[in-house]
């Protein structure tokens, strides 16, 4: 199968693992130590990290109102680090998950329905780092060009579209993600949920946007109301840039034209 | 098809508040304290949070989902019946889970984290060594689970032992093992400690003994094991 590896746009400029390996290429230890540029915790690493925690594409005050720096410090700062950590701690026992790209770790690591200790970690990891840069100061509004028309195509409208993504993510049970993605076999964009950490790429689906439903991304900002959370998301956070983005890529791999079928 | 036995009462205004049609409608249970008394282990704000929106909106949709399920019935669509079943359980279990919670615990200065004696405590020494022993255990179940979910120290009925176990999500103990009683129960959703301890699950479960209720645990255990 030819390389299904999907990276998420690259944002700020610092080590990172992730566009620099190729599959197959599994090299001995290459720890990578990574300045933390936002440290504000007071807990010193000794860790030799593997991953890095990559910064989201604006600062962390950048969404307020509508995504207080309080939360991104908190998400941010404490549970996507965390996750980070973590994995680089359960990395330095296992050899045979070294010099994967993130995206192939989290497959990797799934080990088709039956995932590893490691994959919870990695599945987030790549959540938060998706989500990050799912989001922008100034979002919210509508898709243009490409992305519109996809929309308009597989969900019959924009309206029609943002209704199921609001109801999956009201409807969700437990901690998870909403998500858009464009399914490969299908060739169409789909609404799905997720539990806890699985990330759609476990599916051979192409994450086009992403929502994180777990209390801890809204609690702080909403309380319960995850109604308005949802709402604030879509109006004034989600990052269609992001999504054209990603449909480009997307179109390398999925043939979303019709078929030209020659005529005899 | 057997016809259901309940009657249907059109517009009965006379009818209770808690039973329309025959089917029973789910309420709020009252808090055993006020919402601040247990500070300062659960602020005030996550009780007034937890019970008044959280519990109600599972009361509120367990209920929806009942009413829903009574009307497949009646229609015999086996469809919807099956459809309704995750949110029975998730609205449903969230409020099994919720009433025994709020039992579980009570204020430090009643009674709550004093540890248990008689049967109960002998019980716990013996199955686990000591009440540190059992503490450590529950905390490192909880601290292990990912997402949202609960541990329990369950009793086995049948079997006379007690056993930690954890359940995702809403999740009642039963579903894992129908012998299994739930003693008492550490919501381990972020919502249970959220605004109060942000990430930190540890401390919120290292702090929770305080408030644990021991009195009423024993007394449960009492009744499954006279």
């Amino acid at each position: 199968m030819g390389s299904s590896c999907y990276s998420p746009s690259p944002s700020s400029s610092h080590l990172l693992v992730t566009d620099f390996f190729s599959r197959g290429f599994k090299s001995s230890k290459l720890p990578f130590l990574q300045k933390r540029r936002f440290d504000r915790s007071q807990r010193a690493s000794k860790i030799c990290g593997y991953y890095g925690l990559r910064t989201p594409p604006y600062k962390l005050d950048a969404l307020e109102p509508y995504m207080s720096l309080k939360t991104l410090e908190m998400h941010w700062g404490g549970h996507h680090r965390n996750y980070v950590e973590v994995l680089n701690k359960q990395l330095e026992k296992n050899d045979i998950l070294y010099g994967f790209t993130m995206d192939e770790l989290v497959k990797v690591t799934y080990n088709n329905g039956n995932p590893l200790p490691e994959f919870n970690n990695a599945a987030q990891v790549w959540n938060h780092d998706f989500f990050w840069e799912s989001m922008q100061p100034g979002g919210g509004d509508m898709p243009k060009l490409g992305v519109l028309q996809q929309i308009e195509k597989d969900f019959g409208s924009f309206t029609n579209f943002r209704e199921k993504f609001v109801e999956a993510a009201l409807t969700l049970f437990g901690s998870g993600w909403v998500w858009l993605v464009l399914k490969k076999e299908e060739r169409r964009l789909a609404v799905i949920k997720t539990s806890n950490g699985i990330c759609p790429l476990v599916w051979d689906d192409i994450p086009i946007i992403s929502l994180d439903m777990w209390e801890h991304a809204y609690y702080l900002d909403y309380k319960n109301d995850k109604g308005k959370y949802v709402n604030v998301f879509m109006n004034h956070l989600v990052s269609w840039n992001a999504a054209m983005a990603r449909m480009a890529r997307a179109e390398a791999f999925v043939n979303l034209g019709e078929p030209k079928i020659p005529i005899a | 098809m057997a016809l259901r036995s309940v009657s249907r009462k059109s517009l009965s205004l006379g009818q209770a508040v808690g039973h329309v049609r025959g089917l029973q409608s789910f309420s709020l249970p009252e808090l055993p304290y006020d919402y601040g008394a247990l500070e300062p282990v659960i602020s005030g704000e996550i009780m007034k949070l937890h019970h008044q929106k959280h519990h109600q909106t599972y009361i509120t949709n367990y209920n929806k989902a009942l009413e829903q399920l009574d009307q497949a019935l009646a229609k015999a669509d086996s469809s919807s019946i099956v459809q309704l079943q995750s949110a029975i359980k998730f609205n449903g279990g969230g409020h099994i889970n919720h009433s025994i919670f709020w039992k579980n615990l009570a204020p430090i200065r009643g009674g709550g984290g004093e540890p248990p004696k008689a049967s109960l405590g002998w019980a716990i020494d013996t199955q686990f060594g000591s009440l540190e022993a059992l503490i450590q255990r529950v905390n490192a179940e909880g601290a292990a689970l990912q997402g949202s979910g609960w541990v329990w120290l369950a009793l086995d009925k049948e079997l006379k032992k007690l056993s930690v176990q954890t359940t995702a999500n809403q999740d009642p103990l039963v579903t894992k093992g129908s012998a299994l009683v739930p003693l008492f129960g550490i919501d381990v959703w972020e919502h249970a400690y959220y605004l109060q301890y942000k990430n930190v699950k540890a401390d919120y479960l290292k702090n929770i003994w305080k408030v644990i209720n021991w009195k009423y645990v024993s007394e449960v255990y009492e009744k499954e094991n006279p």
